[in-house]
């Protein structure tokens, strides 16, 4: 055992200094190579925050670095998903959440637009199907929402 | 004891015990010995005392009289640049400290790792100097025997597999950190019987030296 | 029973928009730590696959690990998972008891025998143990699984005690507990150790078993590298306090409060593969080490006999101060013993000697 009884603790009424973690400097470095490389006319880049290990404090100072843009969207597709554009556009930030309103993932995307954003092509199919039942059917029939799980 | 953890939690327990009574067993059986037989006794008047220059003889010592120095300038300075690097590493990367806290009982301050972790690659280097200066040296060559390699070999081992785990080159870390605390065993149970003595030794011969010159008066 | 719809078709069917979908395999993408570029193939592999029947055998465990598997938040994403397996045996979730329940256990082993996913948390006493240690339904614990592994396709060991004995099998291991993999030698096992698993784990490595049918890469202890392919010392962020060599001394001293490195204080992190420092539990609120507490090496084997959780990673096991002084005195016994008798010898020969003359001398030589 390492002593436990010889510490002696004090209280202290003052709030501890908050601690400084500089873990989310090396995420701007790669967001600039993905936002470069795009600028060049190359892939999107997709950086999984999950996989990275933050400190207390890091994320938040990630995103207050980041800031926010002129866009924001919200999804519900299987719960809600936010995204955002950041103050360096092409620079997104997409959060998924499930019902509940629990982070799922949290990706920064670097892209002109962010894939989940667009229309998928096989909902597109599933559209043409369901609009031409809402024309065969008289044009004043209301549509009926698509049905969401 | 053949996975990785097995293999450890092995080094640590029994294989520790056994390497670290083989260990004292012999050096206090070499020690006990020294001192019980001792030195005739020396019927002469003593001219001084023994104690006071016996002990001043083993912080003189450590300097090499410029004679030694003009011969081996190379064994003085690369000798005196891994010894204290070993020592260092030993004595005062915490990991060890912790060690011999475990051990002994009792602790104190380190060195900041990373200087730790340069000092333990010059001492590589140095120690690496010094066998290729036996080999190539004709006469250390010729009066080189076994032991000698033998020895080199598990000084050098605990300082290669040591720094290998500290930078974590060799997957998974259990093995290799198993294998740099198996090289220690090694070095502790090949200690007694072999010159590593001189750890000891070398300054109980430097007190006797002291106290034979102070017995006669003689500045030594 | 396991339905032979595809997963795709059943997600339509709940009304699941392509959206959706692809927003589920951006989330299981992260939970089974692929780079996010996977989720495409995730999704076409999703799509095609089918729902397999899963049984989950609990030995001598304490249930931690179907704990932290359900108490995990329940986001669709697991409902999904489970929603896309047909969990058709777990005893501990299960409303069924007794005959019926067993019953139905042999039925789905039947009915999908050669295809059905074995998971197993729990140690279990060995063959030659006395098997009265833990029994299900009367059925001894080796029986159920020697049973169980002949008609799987593969076997998850869930948690330590599963894959390395864990706690039931720490000194002197009464019931003679042995691990899955000691038993388990002609069917694939995957190890997913921790003391619990994080649950993420636990979900991730099943859900890279649906997506891609097949086993993911192996540790030499035969857990997934996704997930223990990398140490918590090397993915710790007070990483940075360890190579510049400050650690905290004691608990809540100045250097804890300061969140420096847990090494003095017993941190198992340098020989602990895990997730925790990524994944973090609680739905990535924190972990051991984040807290303050040192990393106990959990998804490690005998992580219990180790040498306690407060003592440093480089301390002795035992009592070698014991061995060294109990060692030193034999030492100097026989020194003493050594430099008597030649003392002795000394003197003997002192008193014994004979005088020689010169013309002897010089006719030996």
């Amino acid at each position: 055992m390492s002593g436990l009884n010889g510490i002696g603790l004090v209280v202290e009424d003052h709030p501890s200094q908050p601690i400084e973690w500089d873990n989310a400097l090396p995420i701007l470095h790669e967001i600039r190579h993905g936002l470069h490389r795009l600028s060049g006319g190359g892939e999107p880049t997709l950086i999984d925050l999950h996989a990275l290990p933050f400190g207390p404090g890091d994320e938040e100072r990630l995103l207050e670095l980041l800031g926010r843009g002129e866009v924001e969207a919200d999804i519900d597709a299987l719960g809600p998903t936010r995204v955002w554009e950041t103050a360096f556009p092409g620079v997104w930030l997409v959060d998924h959440r499930n019902a509940q309103g629990e982070r799922l993932a949290l990706h920064i995307e670097i892209a002109s637009v962010p894939e989940i954003l667009r229309s998928q092509s096989e909902d597109i199919a599933d559209a043409l199907t369901r609009l031409d039942a809402c024309i065969a059917a008289g044009a004043g029939a209301p549509n009926p929402p698509p049905t969401n799980a | 004891m053949s996975d990785p953890m097995g293999f450890l939690l092995w080094v640590k327990g029994p294989a520790l015990d056994g390497a670290l009574a083989i260990f004292a067993l012999g050096m206090l059986a070499r020690l006990v010995e020294i001192f019980m037989l001792g030195r005739k006794p020396n019927y002469a008047e003593p001219k001084g005392g023994e104690w006071g220059p016996g002990f001043k003889t083993i912080l003189t010592r450590s300097v090499t009289d410029p004679g030694t120095f003009a011969r081996a300038p190379f064994n003085v300075v690369v000798g005196w640049i891994w010894h204290l690097g070993f020592l260092i590493a030993l004595l005062l990367f915490i990991p060890h400290i912790e060690l011999f806290k475990g051990v002994l009982g009792i602790a104190w301050p380190g060195l900041p790792n990373p200087v730790v972790d340069a000092i333990t690659a010059i001492t590589i280097l140095a120690l690496i100097a010094t066998l290729v200066h036996r080999l190539q040296h004709p006469v250390k060559r010729r009066i080189s025997t076994r032991e000698d390699y033998v020895v080199w070999a598990v000084t050098f081992l605990p300082l290669l597999s040591g720094y290998l785990a500290y930078h974590r080159l060799v997957n998974p870390y259990p093995l290799i950190l198993g294998l740099h605390i198996l090289s220690v065993e090694l070095f502790l149970v090949v200690f007694p019987f072999t010159k590593l003595t001189h750890v000891f030794t070398a300054f109980i011969a430097r007190w006797y030296n002291g106290a034979i010159f102070g017995r006669k008066g003689v500045e030594s | 029973m396991a339905a032979s719809k595809t997963l795709g078709e059943r997600l339509r069917e709940h009304g699941v928009s392509r959206r959706g979908f692809l927003k589920f395999c951006a989330a299981t993408a992260s939970m089974m730590a692929l780079p996010p570029s996977m989720a495409p193939a995730i999704a076409a592999a999703l799509e095609k696959a089918r729902r397999p029947s899963v049984i989950w055998l609990s030995f001598q465990e304490c249930t931690g690990c179907t704990e932290s598997l359900t108490r995990s938040f329940s986001p669709t994403v697991e409902d999904l998972i489970l929603d896309v397996i047909s969990l058709d045996y777990h005893h501990t979730l299960q409303a069924a008891a007794g005959h019926q329940a067993e019953a139905a256990r042999e039925q789905a082993m039947k009915e999908n025998h050669g295809e059905y996913l074995l998971i197993v948390d729990g140690s279990l006493p060995g063959p030659d143990a006395n098997p009265g240690y833990s029994t299900i339904a009367g059925i001894s614990n080796y029986q159920m699984l020697k049973e169980a592994v002949a008609g799987a396709k593969a076997v998850v060991a869930v948690g330590t005690c599963a894959a390395f004995g864990g706690l039931p099998a720490a000194a002197p291991n009464p019931s003679g507990a042995v691990s899955v993999m000691d038993i388990v030698k002609d069917k694939p096992v995957i190890n997913v150790s921790g003391c619990p698993p994080v649950p993420m784990v636990i979900t991730g490595v099943l859900a890279q078993y649906l997506v891609f049918g097949k086993l993911p890469e192996l540790d030499e202890y035969h857990r997934p590298l996704a997930f223990f392919g990398q140490s918590i010392h090397d993915r710790c962020y007070r990483r940075p306090f360890y190579d510049k060599g400050l650690f905290a001394e004691s608990f809540d001293d100045e250097g804890a409060r300061k969140g420096w490195c847990l090494y003095r204080l017993g941190c198992k992190g340098p020989s602990t593969y895990n997730a925790c420092a990524t994944m973090r539990w609680n739905s990535g609120t924190s972990w051991p080490v984040e807290s303050g507490h040192p990393c106990l090496g959990c998804s490690e084997p005998k992580f219990w006999d180790a040498g306690g959780f407060y003592a440093p990673l480089s301390a002795p096991l035992g009592s070698p101060g014991n061995t060294l002084l109990a060692a030193g005195i034999a030492g100097a016994v026989v020194g003493g013993a050594a430099a008597a008798m030649a003392r002795k010898r000394a003197a003997k020969a002192e008193t014994e000697r004979q005088p020689v003359k010169i013309d002897e001398l010089e006719q030996k030589l």
